[in-house]
């Protein structure tokens, strides 16, 4: 019996697709509507998750498990001082601290000057977070910080408009009138200095790296009003959070608007939630496409169930049930939008590879796309090839026979 | 010899618009195993709403029909479709071969209905075809074969299920005299094997080559020739 009803399947594919084959044309065109439903889908759906994807590495480059605090203070404490730094390290899931200082400073060699430098000062545990920094010579290390030592790292930049072609390794600069040595470069590439950038602006003549303790002496400050935090893992985060609120409010007082923590993780989970509605709401947008393509197989199947009415007749008057009729019919729309699926996605893949390949963002096959764009054109060819198989099957085999 | 199916009291009536237009009235008619019968009747005599009923695409209005013991009337559309793929051979009067399929394809089609595996089917199809002499076109399209050719391919594909009875409804009306005579040669061999036909005509000289003739004229049944003569 299951023998059978396999049979009836393999001829009913058969005859649907020596069916379809016998007017390509029309079929091509018929499932036009399908293909562009389903490319639309395939294409939007690989783009945008190909966009999140680059933004979500993006995100993680700049750290997952780092919080960076930005301090606004009061009145009369703008910042954070050495000790009370160190109580933000004491919290339980706070591995490490960077605190930064940073302003737009004066600097010269000895054969170039420029009053667009921006000194950075950091720690020595900001380098080792940020390992891709350093491109030649060393980071600043403990002893630069503890010692405030007048020692600093060199962007591209920078390197450019002191140096002109010379290597600045082991060169002399001076920031605002002081002495440094350069001892590392930055590599040119590395853009973990976005953050810092957005915070002071990016117009600058390049970036000068020093320790954070020899930055805060040059720019005549005892307090810190950024740094960033590492915390023990990743999913520490929020009790980081929390232990740093609790020091961060006593320390001012409990009033409001003092400070601000700023989690990557959850500024990255709110861009994928809107670019996830984004999506679906794109998605169905693309889907009207599909219900129209729907509509087209149904037209087409009608036209065909009355083309071959005394094919029909003829089939029932040879031992044909009319759910065979049905099934037959049925399959033959399946086929159809299912051909359409396939074309759509080929076409979606093809149109999504040519953006992916002339942006910023990753391709990658999603199979997801691939599997809801197939089961949908296939949901189609059942909905809308439905009605028209049931009225092939409800022909009168004898009106059918008699319209020949 | 056994009865193969009787009729009593057939009618069959057809509502048109606000009329009720009696095709068949009160039909009598009982078949032995074997025989071969001309149904003989002008055009609008009801002869093919007769067909329809006996080969089960129709069922009458009011009356009996026992086909091979069974009470055609008390069977629903699957079972009536069962019966048509089982013991009844159809061939008409245009052949109605499906263009898209060979010979050969087309004689399969019923076998695929009558649920015959595929290799079953295709050695089936192949020696009916060789039974109605076409060995060498059982390849070729409907467009690649004479009316004469097209009408053996649907005998072939009528006889393919094995059926105890074929019904054919003009079959020789599309076919040029010398081919008529070709085909209902075959008839008669076939009625010669024991196999029970049923055909309907309006031409007397076709009828001729059954067993037994009867009359059809406005719905009435009369045994002979005798509105014709």
């Amino acid at each position: 019996m299951i023998k059978r009803k396999w049979d009836m399947f393999c001829e009913s594919v058969n005859m649907s697709v020596s069916n379809i084959m016998g007017s390509k044309m029309r079929s091509l065109l018929t499932t036009l509507g399908i293909v562009i439903g389903v490319a639309a889908i395939i294409a939007l759906m690989t783009v945008v998750q190909g966009a999140i994807d680059t933004m979500n590495e993006q995100f993680d480059a700049m750290g997952l498990g780092t919080l960076r605090v930005s301090v606004t203070g009061t009145a009369i404490k703008h910042g954070l001082s050495d000790e009370e730094l160190d109580q933000i390290l004491a919290c339980e899931h706070v591995a490490g601290i960077a605190p930064s200082a940073s302003a737009t400073v004066t600097a010269s060699s000895d054969s170039a000057w420029s009053d667009a430098i921006l000194v950075s000062g950091n720690n020595d545990e900001y380098f080792r977070h940020n390992p891709d920094l350093l491109a030649r010579g060393r980071a600043i290390n403990v002893l630069d910080v503890e010692q405030s030592l007048r020692v600093c790292l060199v962007d591209g930049d920078a390197a450019r408009t002191l140096f002109y072609g010379e290597d600045p390794l082991g060169q002399t600069l001076y920031l605002s009138g002081i002495e440094y040595t350069v001892v590392g470069i930055i590599d040119e590439e590395e853009n973990a200095s976005l953050f810092s950038q957005i915070l002071v602006g990016g117009a600058s003549d390049g970036t000068v790296y020093v320790p954070y303790t020899s930055a805060k002496k040059l720019l005549g400050t005892s307090s810190v009003s950024s740094l960033e935090v590492y915390v023990t893992d990743p999913d520490d985060t929020d009790a980081a959070i929390e232990e740093m609120e609790a020091v961060l409010d006593a320390l001012f007082n409990y009033k409001e608007n003092t400070y601000t923590i700023i989690n990557m993780e959850s500024m990255t989970d709110a861009m994928n939630l809107m670019t996830s509605m984004m999506m679906s709401l794109l998605v169905g947008i693309a889907s009207i496409a599909l219900v129209v393509g729907g509509i087209g197989i149904m037209n087409m199947m009608l036209v065909t169930v009355t083309e071959r009415t005394v094919e029909i007749g003829l089939r029932k008057a040879l031992g044909a049930e009319p759910g065979q009729i049905q099934i037959q019919f049925l399959i033959e729309a399946i086929v159809l939008s299912l051909l359409g699926g396939v074309l759509g996605v080929i076409v979606g893949l093809l149109v999504s590879l040519g953006i992916c390949l002339n942006t910023d963002i990753t391709f990658s096959l999603n199979t997801f796309a691939i599997g809801l764009g197939v089961s949908f054109s296939a949901a189609v060819g059942i909905i809308f090839g439905w009605a028209p198989a049931r009225k092939a099957s409800n022909l009168n085999p004898i009106d059918a026979l008699r319209s020949m | 010899m056994n009865t193969f199916f009787s009729m009593r009291g057939i009618v069959k009536q057809y509502q048109m618009g606000e009329e009720v237009s009696t095709i068949l009235k009160g039909i009598d008619l009982d078949i032995k195993e074997g025989e071969f019968l001309s149904i003989l009747g002008p055009s609008g005599s009801g002869k093919s709403t007769l067909m329809n009923i006996i080969g089960c695409l129709d069922t009458p209005t009011s009356g009996e029909y026992i086909l091979h013991g069974r009470v055609i009337r008390d069977l629903d559309q699957k079972q009536l479709a069962r019966i048509r793929s089982r013991e009844i051979g159809f061939i008409f009067q245009q052949f109605q071969l499906l263009p898209r399929l060979d010979a050969l394809k087309n004689v399969e089609l019923p076998l695929i209905y009558a649920g015959v595996p595929p290799k079953e089917r295709t050695r089936r199809a192949e020696e009916m075809l060789v039974r109605v002499g076409l060995k060498d076109r059982m390849h070729h399209h409907q467009n690649q074969l004479s009316g004469g050719q097209q009408q053996r391919v649907a005998i072939a594909r009528a006889l393919a299920t094995n059926p105890t009875l074929l019904l054919a409804d003009e079959p020789t009306g599309a076919l040029d005299q010398a081919t008529g005579e070709q085909v209902m040669t075959l008839f008669r061999e076939l009625n010669a094997e024991g196999r029970t036909i049923v055909m309907i005509t309006h031409d007397l000289k076709i009828a001729r080559h059954a067993t037994r003739i009867v009359n059809i004229l406005d719905g009435e049944l009369s045994e002979g020739v005798s509105a014709f003569d």
